[in-house]
């Protein structure tokens, strides 16, 4: 599957903007993230599987508000950031 | 001002650096001063004479740098406690002064299934262990945990003996006010030069705590410290110290600028002794940094701010200064020679420090983004950096 990262992940992704990665569930994609590009899940979720504030996953057309979310049929994954303040 | 300080002193371009290639400063002879910034951190780089400054180009532009810390036991190696407004907090660590970096492998984090749910929003101070446990450092975050590694800061692992202490609830205050670094937060993490195991740490808010068995079990240790803002002062914990110092030459010696004044406690005393009483009256003894003579227990500076009315914690009456005791906190001189007539800005808990030259350096970062240095232990000052974002921390290196 396409994941697409946002710029403030790609210092992760070897400033990749486009990643293939695979899982059942959300969760397990950002598993297998982590497995080739070590250290990002917790740049996404916090030690507790929080999605973190600032981070907005979109699966499709959809706003993923649960990690558990599964992945069927869906051929990319939006992974990016939006920031508050000044 | 003394007319050997000119103002400013030198403020090389950055984005000259930069265009260089040059991520440090050469060693000129001086100190190095380590600046953590709402927008990434910078490294000035002083002279022998202290009176020149080189500066690098940012450093993790964007990121919010609560504390960037040198080694002292290896001279070499860097700690940055980081976040940016998206990712989750970590930590930077460079082994070549500064010029490289690679971050944690194993950042500080609560263990997953924390009965309190907690997980750190900041990584807020960092302190280098013993000087026997060279690899070890501890790093205070927001909510108020507290971490160590081993590893000089590649693995953290949280010290349970302080996050999974029966009393956490209790005595970690409001541990969910972010806005770091105001808000909630564990700092003041020290390590008594004489015993590794003996450990202080401060809980804003919460008050000071010790152990004296590497962490495993703690104590609050807060008796003599006003708490104005509660009905009832005379009580354990829930008191609110801003800064929390010891003296390495002298151990039993602590001093602590809290939200409710200026303290000195001499060990085996259990009682805080108010020295903040000593400075006048139309100035008061609130304020954010404490700061020691490296050489000297008696002498410590502070930096007062507004603690009046809604506390503005700019300077009182917008006339910022110093004040300095030289002895232990009897009396207090006003060191504003060279500061601003007229200011309005704050000076955070880590934005103040001092080097070891002889006379003591002392150095202000400003919510304002100005950097000021005394070279002769706060009789005067000159602005050797402005136009920085909103100063977090200072450290010497």
């Amino acid at each position: 599957m396409k994941v697409r990262i946002g710029s403030p992940l790609r210092s992760y992704t070897g400033n990749a903007s486009t990643v293939a990665a695979g899982g059942a569930t959300v969760a397990a994609l950002i598993e297998d993230l982590d497995r080739q590009f070590p250290g990002l899940a917790f740049r996404i979720v916090d030690e507790q599987g929080r999605l973190r504030p600032h981070m907005v996953v979109w699966l499709g057309q959809e706003r993923c508000r649960d990690l558990t979310a599964s992945l069927d049929g869906l051929a990319e994954v939006v992974i990016m950031q939006a920031l508050s303040g000044g | 001002m003394s007319d050997t300080m000119k103002q400013p002193t030198s403020w090389p371009d950055a984005a000259g650096l930069e265009a260089t290639g040059e991520r440090m400063p050469g060693d000129l002879g001086g100190p190095r001063l380590l600046v953590g910034t709402r927008k990434g951190a910078w490294i000035l780089a002083a002279d022998a004479a202290r009176r020149d400054w080189a500066a690098t180009a940012p450093i993790f532009l964007g990121h919010v740098v609560q504390h960037l810390v040198a080694d002292p036991r290896d001279g070499r190696t860097l700690l940055m406690a980081a976040k940016t407004g998206h990712l989750g907090p970590t930590v930077f660590r460079s082994t070549d002064g500064g010029r490289s970096w690679c971050e944690a492998g194993r950042p500080p984090m609560f263990r997953t299934g924390d009965a309190h749910g907690r997980s750190v929003r900041t990584v807020f101070w960092l302190t280098p262990g013993h000087a026997s446990e060279p690899g070890t450092w501890y790093a205070g975050a927001s909510p108020q945990g507290l971490f160590r590694t081993d590893d000089g800061g590649d693995t953290w692992s949280p010290v349970d003996g302080w996050n999974d202490h029966t009393q956490w609830g209790t005595w970690a205050e409001w541990p969910d006010i972010e806005g770091t670094p105001d808000g909630s937060m564990l700092h003041s993490v020290i390590v008594d030069p004489r015993d590794r195991a003996h450990l202080y740490i401060g809980l804003s808010g919460g008050g000071v705590f010790e152990s004296t068995d590497g962490g495993a079990d703690w104590r609050p240790m807060n008796a003599g410290c006003a708490m104005d803002f509660a009905p009832d002062t005379d009580v354990e914990t829930g008191h609110d110290p801003h800064c929390v110092r010891l003296h390495p030459l002298r151990p039993d010696r602590l001093y602590q600028q809290n939200h409710c004044g200026i303290y000195r406690l001499d060990r085996p005393a259990e009682r805080w002794e108010r020295i903040g009483d000593n400075m006048p009256r139309d100035v008061g003894d609130i304020g954010f940094p404490i700061e020691l003579h490296p050489r000297d227990p008696d002498t410590a500076w502070v930096f007062p701010m507004d603690g009046t009315d809604v506390w503005p914690r700019t300077s009182p009456g917008g006339r910022p200064a110093a004040y300095r005791t030289g002895d232990a906190g009897a009396s207090w001189t006003r060191l504003d020679a060279g500061l601003p007539d007229r200011g309005w800005f704050t000076v955070k808990r880590q934005a103040m420090c001092v080097d070891a030259h002889d006379p003591v350096g002392v150095y202000l970062g400003t919510t304002g983004g100005e950097i000021w240095a005394s070279r002769d232990e706060g009789e005067s000052w000159a602005r050797i950096a402005a136009h920085l974002p909103e100063i977090y921390s200072l450290e010497i290196a």
